[in-house]
């Protein structure tokens, strides 16, 4: 972890700063900074001391278990394959989303956060970020885990890469999601049961674009590819959440 | 502000509107030629359901000017239109239900991407209550609520697109939906209904809030005379309690 920009606080863009002294009105970080700084936060905590990552990769080839005793079958492929994987990483990600502003909200990190003289969307795009690189590296397991275990007929190398654009879509909306329902379930007392109850609901939609989107690629026989509209849904998905986030985020940790 | 002064009149308008709708519905639209006299509950299902869910999005208004101007009275405004359309939904899933039994031959039928939709935006809104108990500081719970309400009123429309593309093309619908080919003789009780269905959620909108203005002005009353020691305190609740004045 050894980003130098970030070491850089007066990068371009940065206000020039009035006065050093104590009673000097507060410098105005920008966003891009905020965003990194808690990105490393968040990354290097991780990377410390693993939590979330590897609860979620092995809950998920758990799940995959579970998929092959309770469905009682060895091998899996179209529509069947593209729900089992969905489940698996969706119920994966619930375990991310619930996890994901504890250490914050216990140690004072809000706190801190609130205090300093910057943007809360910040906080925002920094915790979608790291939910993202959390669901993104445990699919690097989960993905290759169900293909060894679970698929079929090993679908051909260019399937993957159009799954990995709808992994990629399908996870920047968990992202979002999962941030706000975060961010608003960490300050109930109920805080995990009221995460899975609220995001899968919400995540819904998202379901149905990537199963949708998945079962032709993982087909025995087919085109292997991607309908554009499935992509399309989970852009405008991503897009209307992403909106609504930006526009709400800040109640959510007004203290 | 004063809940309580229409709501005589408002009753009576929901009643006499409520009983011509369906008098209408029952002697004066034909019969459905397919469905026959189990196409009936057409006039109670679908204006319930339009109502509730527009009680939803009038939820995700208010929360807006709640999140806005940080008034509780919104909030309860807000809390009042969710609950309301809450116990409309589950009559909605019901007489869906029934409907769906009766002219499909299933309880339920996943065909039918309204319903379905429907159903996914009930067990959302089904955790806004969940959630509001479990946040114990007044303020808080309120803000919470509110970003809820927005966010989950902003996904209904979402949700029934993607509800929609995901069976358009590969299962055909069979019976038109409320709003296509409706014949004339039906269009009068069916709007009247939905008229009266609307009518029905404004009282009841305004008996609760009425209702829960009476009781904090009561509880601001009696601490008044009787001090406060001898008012409990509200214990644990999901419903806004208003600050008394």
């Amino acid at each position: 972890m050894s980003t130098p920009a970030a070491e850089t606080p007066r990068a371009a863009g940065a206000p020039t700063p009035a006065g050093d002294g104590p009673d000097a009105p507060p410098r105005y970080v920008p966003l891009g900074t905020a965003v990194r700084a808690l990105l490393r936060k968040e990354l290097g905590l991780e990377l410390r001391a693993p939590q979330a990552v590897p609860a979620m990769a092995l809950f998920s080839i758990t799940t995959l278990v579970v998929f092959h005793f309770a469905l009682q079958r060895g091998q899996v492929d179209g529509d069947l394959a593209s729900g089992v994987l969905w489940v698996t990483l969706l119920f994966a990600a619930m375990l991310g989303i619930s996890r994901l502003f504890v250490a914050d909200h216990e140690e004072g990190g809000l706190d801190g956060f609130l205090l300093a003289p910057t943007d809360r969307t910040a906080m925002l795009v920094a915790k979608a970020l790291a939910l993202f690189a959390f669901l993104a590296a445990v699919e690097i397991v989960a993905v290759p885990a169900f293909a060894l275990m679970l698929l079929g007929p090993s679908p051909p190398l260019s399937a993957y890469g159009q799954l990995a654009a709808l992994l990629a879509l399908a996870d920047a909306g968990i992202a979002l999601v999962g941030t706000m329902v975060g961010a608003m379930a960490v300050q109930t007392r109920t805080r995990d049961l009221i995460v899975p109850l609220m995001a899968l609901p919400l995540l819904m939609p998202v379901v149905i674009g990537s199963a949708k989107g998945t079962a032709p690629l993982v087909a025995t026989a087919g085109p292997h590819s991607v309908e554009v509209r499935w992509l399309l849904v989970l852009g405008l998905y991503d897009l209307v959440f992403g909106l609504l986030a930006y526009a709400l985020f800040d109640y959510l940790i007004e203290d | 502000m004063l809940y309580g002064t229409r709501l005589r009149g408002l009753s009576i308008a929901t009643a006499v509107t409520m009983t011509a709708a369906f008098a209408l519905a029952f002697f004066y639209a034909p019969m459905d030629a397919d469905q026959g006299f189990m196409q009936k509950i057409f006039y109670v299902h679908v204006p319930l359901g339009i109502v509730a869910l527009c009680g939803f999005v009038f939820g995700g208004v208010m929360a807006i000017q709640h999140l806005r101007t940080g008034d509780a009275r919104y909030d309860l405004r807000s809390y009042v239109a969710i609950h309301l359309s809450l116990v409309l939904g589950a009559g909605v899933l019901i007489t869906g239900s029934i409907w769906a039994k009766a002219s499909w031959g299933h309880w339920w039928v996943w065909d039918e991407p309204t319903l379905v939709s429907f159903l996914i935006v009930f067990l959302l809104y089904a955790t806004y209550q969940p959630m509001r108990f479990s946040i114990e500081d007044r303020e808080k719970q309120a803000r919470y609520a509110s970003v809820f309400a927005v966010t989950a009123g902003a996904f209904v429309p979402l949700n029934f697109l993607a509800v929609r593309l995901a069976q358009a093309y590969t299962h055909p619908r069979v019976f038109a939906t409320a709003d296509g080919g409706l014949p004339a003789k039906m269009q009068l009780p069916f709007y009247l209904s939905l008229l009266g269905m609307a009518l029905m959620y404004v009282t009841l909108w305004r008996y609760e809030m009425t209702s829960k203005h009476t009781s904090s002005q009561l509880r601001a009353l009696r601490r008044k005379l009787a001090g406060d020691d001898a008012v409990a305190p509200v214990g644990r609740t999901a419903a806004p309690t208003l600050p008394t004045s």
